[in-house]
């Protein structure tokens, strides 16, 4: 495929509103959106509240479906859905990560999370669902394992980060855990032989990484490339070498592939890769840009062109970029205007969708 | 929240001025004035004590008129404010309140920075750059303390 010889445009489809405060992050649910079940979104607000958006099949609009209320007590900073989309899992300033499960018409939390001394900004669910991540202000990442019974068990708190963690990310594939901090730094954490983890790579200033906050990360559908953004204003793309790494004699250390700068020109809160190879990047400047990677230049390795840029995407900071894994060129939005956005990627040869 | 007096013996300056401005000021419109900020800021200021003194923040020069830029075109607003000290611990506490404030005063797309003079504080890096992040301002203002703390300061200018 080639997306750097097309036309694009991101076609802005529908404003969600209800949130009365910041919306800091959005998630969709897993296996929703194709062969006939309807997308399905999570957000989460400084309202202290969560809601869940379903497209409606005939007319193709998201319309409100629950509201998850009265649990947090204060601003829900991240939420996440587990790899079966069976459970949600929301972080929030009030120290406690909660799990939610969907239970006929409502959702119920099921569970509570407790031990992060002060806000959680950040959960993620390993590929499988065995294990979840946590990260805060407290400088810490915790991993839970998931136990029958929606009973959660601490197996390791890493300390590491000098600073607040911004956001945790499993790999794609691997269970290999990733955090961004405040301390400019991306972490990569893997598991001994002896169920104890440890960090065993640090992405510092020296080497090529970020000179200010790293705020989010994504990866590659494949996983052998990683992209993090910054305060600095920077988008950093890294590589590793993935079967070297599955074959598991040796860990395979990531490496600085090339920076993206001069686009954003505030800080970069978020950014996330489309299976399709789309790296989508919000920022506080209220814009959302589209890379890609070049067709040509493989010689001194990839390199990344912007694809489209979309100035006022919000009247105020983007704060989370998702592309939907569905296969539907859908993008969602979340701002701090209080609305959430849904955008969909068309080619403008044709209004054809770009290459699966 | 009892603190000690860091700055036992601030310099204290007079209270300026303030103009008042003919009814045909070409300001009067929605543009966004920096005098019109500074305005705002120091009569907002000269009705607050700094937590630490009896004096207000204008009395003690933490803000300047040349201290405010405004970027109408883009949106930004950039405040520059002296800490009375360069250790002062009250440095974030100020700057969460001028942020609160003028989150009420400006259209809220305006981009907003906030940081303290170059060379005016010992941490400065480290305070520009909490000062800057979104997230730890919105942790801190829901924090009971400092919300009272930054409360006290915004509303004792109406009493």
């Amino acid at each position: 495929m080639s997306l750097s010889d097309e036309s694009f445009q991101l076609r802005d489809l529908q404003t969600l509103e209800g949130h009365t405060d910041r919306v800091w992050n959005v998630a969709w649910k897993p296996a929703t959106g194709v062969d006939g079940v309807p997308a399905v979104l999570a957000s989460c607000s400084g309202d202290k509240t969560v809601r869940i958006w379903e497209q409606s099949p005939s007319s193709g609009s998201f319309q409100c479906k629950a509201v998850l209320e009265e649990t947090h007590t204060r601003t829900v900073r991240s939420c996440a859905w587990s790899p079966s989309g069976k459970l949600l899992a929301t972080a929030s300033f009030d120290a406690t990560t909660a799990i939610w499960e969907h239970v006929g018409d409502d959702y119920e939390c099921v569970s509570t999370l407790e031990g992060h001394e002060n806000e959680v900004k950040s959960v993620s669910w390993n590929a499988s669902g065995s294990l979840l991540a946590t990260c805060g202000r407290d400088k810490s990442v915790w991993i839970w394992e998931v136990l029958p019974g929606n009973e959660f068990e601490c197996v390791s708190v890493l300390q590491g980060h000098t600073q607040d963690v911004k956001m945790v990310e499993w790999h794609p594939n691997m269970d290999i855990l990733f955090s961004c901090s405040y301390d400019n730094t991306i972490k990569v954490w893997a598991e001994d032989g002896d169920d104890d983890w440890h960090c065993v790579q640090t992405l510092a200033e020296a080497n090529n990484g970020h000179t200010s906050t790293v705020w989010a990360l994504s990866f590659n559908a494949t996983g052998d490339k990683m992209a993090t953004c910054s305060d600095d204003l920077t988008l950093k793309i890294w590589g590793a070498e993935l079967l070297r790494m599955q074959s598991g004699d040796s860990y395979a250390p990531w490496k600085h592939i090339c920076t993206l700068s001069g686009y954003h020109d505030r800080t970069i809160f978020s950014v996330h890769w489309s299976r399709e190879g789309i790296i989508a990047s919000g920022a506080a400047d209220d814009a959302i840009r589209l890379f890609a990677e070049n067709g040509d230049g493989l010689v001194d390795g990839p390199k990344y062109h912007l694809l489209l840029k979309k100035d006022k995407a919000h009247d105020m900071d983007v704060n989370s970029v998702r592309w939907s894994s569905a296969g539907n060129s859908l993008l969602a939005s979340a701002s701090d205007d209080g609305t959430i956005k849904i955008w969909e990627l068309t080619s403008l040869a044709g209004h054809e969708k770009p290459p699966q | 929240m009892t603190l000690g007096l860091i700055n036992a013996n601030p310099v204290v300056h007079a209270k300026k001025e303030r103009v008042a401005r003919p009814a045909d000021d070409p300001h009067a419109d929605d543009a966004v004035d920096p005098l019109e900020i500074y305005d705002i800021l120091l009569f907002f200021f000269s009705n607050i004590r700094d937590p630490e003194h009896p004096y207000s923040l204008e009395q003690l020069s933490v803000l300047s008129e040349e201290s405010i830029t405004v970027d109408e075109k883009l949106g930004r607003i950039l405040i520059t404010f002296t800490p009375t000290i360069q250790h002062c611990s009250m440095a974030t506490v100020i700057g969460l309140c001028l942020r609160e404030k003028l989150k009420d005063c400006f259209p809220a797309h305006f981009k907003v920075d906030i940081k303290v003079a170059p060379g005016s504080h010992a941490d400065e890096e480290a305070v520009n750059k909490q000062l800057n992040d979104k997230e730890r301002v919105a942790a801190a203002l829901e924090n009971p303390n400092l919300r009272q703390l930054v409360d006290e300061c915004l509303y004792s200018s109406e009493l």
